[in-house]
């Protein structure tokens, strides 16, 4: 559903839309760039209170299919719906639901961690802004060094502070690529406790990942995609690491 | 694609019999004193001209459809009409100075009409460089330069025309006599019959190449 | 959020990023200075300037100058894919072009502050005779330089050989620009200058600032869509 709220919708005055969705379809959807194919025919279903995770090789598939559920890249074939919405029908207000964390991290060198929360905070039109922005910091580890210029960061702290900048609007599905990149252990651990309240909360969560110690405690489906295609990591015994290099034999 | 296949070769072969007319019909036309022979370049000169401005309209045209639509056929239109203007720019852009060798007895003045030509044929120019080099997933891109390429048409035109008239050595065009009308309207027939003809050869080579690209995806399926 | 809203937040942090490094101002003004030089060496014969050397000589160092600040400010945005985040949010896509626009205008009329006394200067070149003419021409000008050259920046931000081709797409496209500047100037300098001419020539430049903003705004959405 489309909902219209905030303040007596005048004539002139941009209405305010949220969009709302608890699940998303991706419906055989394939994604060509030229000859090259980099997704085919992928069919997946993420629902809220879930962590989806996608395993694979280089270069399988998994960015390009994060960049389609961004919205960011258009699937040659096939097609993405988030609830009963697609991008053609919400356009801006849809991406305001949508949280992504690349494997580029998305900050601002020159600006400080603190600028770098407000500046996207502000993009989001969120209200209590700087409660936020402190807030996030915190869940970051990184309140003493907020106003250092995150081009001065290790590649951990900077992880850690993307994946709160990803996350400062509050949006239903998080889209996150390689989280772990750079993350030491302890960093690592408070990630996983994050994803857990992020699943508690009724976020959807897609993760592409190559840590499968890591991601097997909190992932509660787990998609192998190699070349474009997808299969479910099969169920039974093992470790998920096990069961993905199981499927990846049977299948591919 | 069945009536085209065989409208391409009608085309071509009504072309050629005009192409093969032309010159009997110039020969016909009266013969202009002071620019003497190399006058009669006119006769293809200027329908290349015409030919080129109105394939910068299509690309423009096509490339606007793209954008709005993205219907991959408009983009094929675009391609191959942006390649049509830089063959027949080079045409123009030929003959143009054989004409400025007699007519002024230098290969290149600055006249108004060929430097704007001269402007719009880069412009196109840099579209195929864009789409040959930007690598996979340029079309987007290309079609702005598209629209931006047939949008500049007008503010070249008008700019370099006021800059040259500025300065007083404004060129001489002699007006046409009625005679002399003829061939050109004939020859500008041919052109653009030839122009359709590779028009629509192009966008079926476009066409078999995204039939290819397609067949690979579904082998690779 | 408001359009304006999102416009300015997006040039000023521009802004406050330059404001630190200075690196795109100290940059491209040095450079602007360089070319105004190496073409005063082609231009100036026996110690006096070929006629209209001086507007000429301006315009190819701001279009010269505008080119680098042009790809200079979005190899910014391409580090840290920057621009991918930017377009993520749920803000509407032209208030991103509009504010990005903003950015590298008032850079360019910055360096075009010191550019023109400097040309004033070493060419003995008026530019105190119609101040508010030549202003108009510079800002007006530069605008359209920087509105095909921001969304052409902006859209070649993932495709390769990008450095090359922005030049190579922008100076063609913004031809008529460079001829309505140089022109305009040159009137205004001459020594018998003819302020009508160089008020038809900002007129021109008025409408192709119009022309191409309204087109830049309606292609940017869905070129950057993807």
């Amino acid at each position: 559903m489309v909902r219209v709220d905030g303040p007596s919708a005048s004539p002139g005055v941009r209405h305010r839309v949220s969009v709302q969705f608890d699940t998303v379809y991706v419906d055989n959807v394939s994604r060509h760039y030229g000859r090259r194919r980099a997704l085919a025919h992928v069919t997946l279903q993420a629902q809220q209170g879930e962590i989806f995770g996608l395993f694979g090789p280089n270069g399988a598939g998994k960015s390009t299919l994060i960049s389609i559920l961004s919205t960011l890249l258009r699937p040659s074939g096939g097609g993405v719906r988030y609830g009963a919405h697609t991008v053609a029908d919400t356009g801006d207000a849809l991406r305001g639901q949508i949280g992504v964390l690349g494997h580029d991290l998305c900050l601002y060198g020159d600006l400080t961690a603190r600028e770098n929360l407000r500046f996207f905070g502000r993009l989001y039109g969120l209200d209590r802004l700087e409660a936020r922005v402190t807030d996030a910091l915190a869940r970051a580890r990184l309140s003493d060094r907020a106003d250092d210029r995150t081009g001065s960061f290790s590649r951990g702290l900077r992880q850690r502070l993307a994946f709160e900048r990803a996350l400062l609007h509050d949006p239903r599905l998080v889209l996150l690529d390689e989280p772990f990149t750079g993350l030491d252990d302890d960093s690592a651990q408070v990630l996983i406790e994050r994803l857990r309240t992020l699943r508690a909360a009724g976020h959807i969560v897609v993760m592409a990942t190559h840590d499968f110690d890591t991601a097997e405690a909190v992932v509660n489906r787990s998609l192998c995609v190699d070349r474009g295609r997808t299969w479910p990591v099969a169920d039974g015994v093992g470790t998920l690491r096990e069961r993905y290099r199981r499927t990846l034999a049977e299948c591919v | 694609m069945q009536n085209r296949s065989i409208l391409v070769p009608v085309l071509l072969c009504a072309a050629a019999v005009m192409f093969f007319r032309a010159p009997f019909m110039i020969d016909a036309a009266p013969y202009e004193s002071t620019m003497g022979l190399i006058q009669r370049i006119f006769y293809f000169h200027v329908p290349s001209a015409m030919v080129m401005f109105l394939s910068a309209l299509v690309c423009g045209v096509a490339s606007a459809v793209y954008l709005a639509k993205r219907s991959p056929h408009a983009d094929a239109v675009a391609v191959s009409a942006a390649e049509m203007v830089v063959v027949f720019g080079l045409i123009v852009l030929v003959t143009g100075p054989l004409w400025a060798r007699k007519a002024w007895g230098v290969w290149w003045q600055w006249d108004a009409r060929l430097t704007s030509a001269l402007v719009l044929w880069l412009i196109f120019v840099s579209y195929l460089l864009l789409r040959r080099f930007a690598g996979a997933g340029s079309e987007m891109v290309a079609a702005a330069v598209g629209v931006f390429g047939m949008a500049n048409v007008p503010f070249v035109y008008w700019s370099v025309n006021v800059w040259r008239t500025i300065h007083p050595n404004t060129n001489v065009v002699a007006s046409l006599i009625p005679e002399m009308r003829v061939p050109l309207y004939w020859g500008t027939a041919a052109f653009l019959l030839l122009y359709i003809a590779l028009l629509l050869t192009r966008m079926r080579l476009e066409a078999s190449r995204m039939q290819l690209e397609a067949a690979y995806a579904e082998i690779e399926d | 959020m408001g359009f304006f809203h999102t416009v300015w937040t997006i040039a000023r942090k521009d802004l406050v990023i330059e404001s630190r490094s200075r690196e795109l101002a100290y940059t491209t003004l040095f450079f602007a200075v360089s070319v105004v030089l190496v073409f005063s060496f082609s231009f100036v014969v026996e110690g006096v300037a070929l006629t209209d050397a001086a507007a000429g000589i301006l315009w190819v160092s701001i279009a010269f100058a505008g080119t680098l600040a042009l790809g200079r400010t979005f190899e910014r945005e391409r580090q840290s894919d920057t621009l991918k985040a930017v377009l993520l949010s749920p803000v509407e896509r032209p208030a991103i072009y509009i504010g990005k626009l903003v950015g590298v205008l008032l850079l360019m009329l910055v360096v075009e502050a010191v550019i023109t006394p400097v040309v004033g200067l070493l060419f003995q070149a008026p530019i105190d005779r119609a101040p508010l003419l030549l202003v108009g021409l510079l800002v007006t000008g530069t605008l359209g330089f920087a509105a095909v050259g921001t969304l052409f920046a902006a859209m070649l931000i993932r495709a390769q050989s990008r450095d090359v081709l922005l030049p190579v797409l922008l100076y063609p496209i913004t031809i008529p620009l460079v001829i309505a500047g140089v022109r305009g100037t040159a009137a205004i300098f001459a020594a018998e200058p003819n302020l009508a001419v160089a008020q038809a020539w900002l007129a021109m430049l008025v409408f192709f600032d119009a022309v191409f903003l309204t087109l830049a705004l309606w292609v940017f959405g869905p070129v950057m869509g993807e």
